[in-house]
């Protein structure tokens, strides 16, 4: 490339281009007048124009975790950045990369309360992994390069890049930056050798041991080497929310997921366990429970790429600072069967057979878990999967059986209403051919589903869920299990005519309220190119079982229909 | 155990990087007791030193929490090592003309200096560890004390010390 004098703008798309930039998803407006008008006829990379700006953020995550990408969205200042918040925090709590671009005034308007101005890089700076105020347009090809380097690598997150509008429309010589000097981030990849013989070591030793995945084994790609791991050692895994997928969930080893609404065989052998192996996975309250009390004989062993998650919830006999995949490599070449572990091994399948998942199926009403079986029965586990927040988010982490990594994407740390829509459309942006499912309650399907437009306007073949038990369903369960049956404000009626919503912007509706017409409306969405919004109105009484409240050990579970 | 710590953290001298360490200690509820920040030995880096309270545990968090900071190219625990510690105070303090004597002689005994002389006060200049500042303050109390403004500390290990 010729070195050339343009603007900060078409330096802006130029560095995008080269960062491999296939996907933006943005909203304009004034800030951001001089990067759109830059973007007109630009044809070297999609934009989607989404309806809102949280929209265009989650579908930007959604690219992110399907793809392994840097998901990229451009938003302008002041409250098109602020509605950007939510999705910030949402791909921070979840280590998503993202480079989100805001537009700022004009710098000699910055800090004066102009018309339509905030301080957007201090409103995110708790939750962006680094962000950038640019004030001089030459710095901008290395900012840039900078914001992705640091998104997606060491623990991933998302950057914020400000622009302020007189940066966007200045000029300069255009030269890509190359070299990056980031003194002060260099993350640890490669683990310490010692460290791993410890870890060997202790796995001869253990008789109960566990494997708990996380996140980290899907965003370090170390799930072949996870299998191979667990293969070898022949220790049982159980996987977080955001480690499903990880792991095949076919494996005899797999004992599904833990925490509060884990499986009765996870959350007993994590409480039992002589030696708990933490991959890639932080000790959220929603895995641990009670943590004084949470795996109380365990030797505990964790790998993660970010020192600061190591002590920081739960006391670590065994640290290992590094990249799964990396750690998980060299600790192959170290580690024999765990031999000790056999009568264990033993309990766990009995625990297994015992106490699987269950509900009590009806032939008047459609179940929510029969519908999430019949989806993952019709598919054979192999679409992409997004979901929203709430019992059909739990229900489908239960019963849709995941085999490979980046298929199931979800809220975990934030548990963000709203997502689970717009995270599909950019999930099949970066896989247009595979299916992608993205199952939302009532009311989170409110919460974004002006994205209707997007997926009828540019054909995304989207399959939308719609689990509708006309409550809010996670919330009433709640009320029904520890506020003594006060349902205070969890009625959703009012809502929409989701089939006839759904066609209003041009995309097809479906609805069942029977499993006849479940199993028949669904095929014909399946069998429908093109978005198409299929309706199940479901039992509103079911709940989320087994359950952890919180206060409880993790082995102290209300089994309900579990039982 | 709780103990109080310094802690010397280089930084990119960037704007908001005061902001963003500041930010982290408020967000994850560790204690900042006092926090300076100047120029280092270096162009383009600032040193700051933060005086906290908290156990082992909490320190580690701190510095490992700290260290995630892009900004942040260097933390050291300096409590941990052989250090000399100095704050600086400005003190006002109520002199009547028959207690100068007095007042300066005790300024004096700290190694302070007396750097203004009002009709009814006086100000005095001590540099020294919190200790010896608090400790002069408590013999100036007694005159009773107009306005007191105090730096904060700054510190550096000794000789080889890293
Ligand atoms: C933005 C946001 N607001 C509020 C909540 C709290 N919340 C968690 S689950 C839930 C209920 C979700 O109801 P629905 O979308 O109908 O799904 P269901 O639980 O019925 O499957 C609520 C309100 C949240 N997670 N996110």
């Amino acid at each position: 490339m010729k070195p050339e004098v343009i603007t900060g703008s078409e330096i802006l798309l130029r560095s995008l281009l080269l960062e491999g930039v296939e996907c933006v998803f943005g909203y304009p407006g004034g800030a951001v007048l001089y990067i759109y008008d830059a973007l007109y006829g630009f044809k070297d990379f999609h934009h989607l124009l989404t309806r809102h700006e949280q929209g265009a953020i989650h579908a930007a995550d959604g690219y992110a975790r399907a793809s392994g990408k840097v998901g990229v969205c451009i938003a302008t200042s002041g409250p098109g950045a602020t509605n950007l918040v939510t999705g910030i925090a949402t791909a921070y709590m979840d280590s998503v990369p993202l480079v989100v671009i805001t537009g700022n005034v004009h710098q000699s308007l910055i800090g004066t309360d102009a018309f339509q101005e905030a301080d957007i890089t201090g409103i995110t700076m708790p939750i962006t992994k680094h962000s950038y105020l640019v004030r001089d347009v030459k710095d901008l090809p290395r900012i840039i390069h900078e914001a992705f380097h640091i998104a997606n690598s060491g623990r991933k997150g998302p950057v914020l890049i400000d622009i302020p509008k007189d940066v966007s429309a200045a000029t300069t010589l255009f030269e890509p930056a190359k070299v990056m000097n980031l003194r002060g981030y260099n993350p640890t990849v490669a683990p310490n050798r010692l460290q791993l013989d410890k870890v060997a070591a202790a796995i001869q030793e253990a008789s109960q041991p566990v494997i708990l995945a996380g996140g980290g084994v899907v965003y370090s790609g170390g799930h072949e080497e996870l299998l191979q791991f667990a293969e070898t050692t022949e220790i049982p895994v159980t996987t977080t929310l955001l480690g499903l997928g990880g792991f095949p969930s076919g494996n005899r080893l797999w004992m599904g997921m833990p925490g509060m609404h884990g499986t009765y065989t996870a959350n007993n052998a994590i409480q039992q366990s002589d030696l708990l192996i933490c991959i890639g996975a932080r000790f959220d309250d929603r895995v641990t429970g009670k943590l004084d009390g949470f795996a109380p004989k365990a030797k505990i062993v964790h790998i993660d790429i970010d020192p600061a998650e190591i002590g920081k919830n739960v006391h670590t006999d065994i640290p290992v600072v590094g990249d799964v995949k990396t750690v998980l490599e060299q600790l192959n070449k170290l580690i024999k069967r765990a031999d000790k572990a056999d009568a264990w091994r033993d309990q766990i399948q009995q625990w297994k057979a015992e106490k699987p998942f269950k509900y009590k199926d009806s032939n008047d009403s459609l179940k929510p878990q029969w519908v999430i079986e019949m989806l993952n029965e019709t598919t054979h586990g192999e679409a992409i999967v997004t979901t929203d927040v709430g019992q059909h988010q739990m229900w489908t982490a239960q019963y849709y059986k995941f085999n490979q990594p980046r298929s199931w994407i979800t809220s975990g740390g934030l548990g963000t209403m709203g997502f689970g829509f717009p995270s599909a459309i950019g999930a099949q942006m970066a896989h247009p051919d595979r299916l992608v499912i993205s199952i939302n309650g009532d009311g989170g399907m409110q919460m974004c589903s002006q994205e209707l437009a997007i997926c009828a306007i540019n054909k995304i073949p989207v399959k939308i869920v719609v689990i509708n038990n006309q409550v809010l369903g996670m919330v009433r369960q709640w009320q029904e299990l520890i506020y003594e049956n006060r349902y205070s404000h969890i009625d959703l009626s009012g809502s929409p005519d989701f089939v006839k919503l759904a066609e209003a912007y041009g995309v097809k509706g479906l609805r069942a309220t029977n499993k006849e017409d479940a199993q028949a409306v669904w095929r014909e969405a399946l069998e429908t190119p093109g978005p198409v919004l299929v309706e199940f109105v479901v039992d509103k009484q079911e709940n989320v079982y087994p359950m952890v409240t919180q206060g409880s050990t993790i082995d102290q579970m209300l089994m309900g229909d579990c039982e | 155990m709780t103990t109080k710590h310094a802690i010397a953290i280089l930084v990119n001298d960037q704007p908001g990087v005061l902001q963003r360490v500041s930010g982290l200690f408020g967000r994850r509820g560790f204690n900042i007791e006092s926090i300076t920040v100047g120029q280092s030995e270096e162009q383009g880096l600032s040193r700051m030193v933060i005086v906290t309270e908290g156990d082992d545990q909490t320190l580690e968090q701190i510095e490992k929490q700290l260290y995630k900071l892009i900004d942040v190219i260097k933390v050291v625990n300096l409590s941990s090592k052989p250090m000399v510690s100095r704050e600086l105070a400005l003190i006002k303090v109520k002199a009547e003309q028959a207690e100068r004597p007095e007042i300066k002689s005790l300024a004096d005994t700290f190694r302070a200096a007396v750097v203004d002389i009002g009709t009814r006060n006086m100000m005095i200049q001590v540099v020294g560890d919190t200790e010896k500042v608090d400790a002069l303050l408590e013999l100036l109390k007694p005159y009773g004390i107009q306005e007191l403004s105090r730096t904060g500390v700054t510190a550096m290990t000794r000789g080889n010390a890293l």
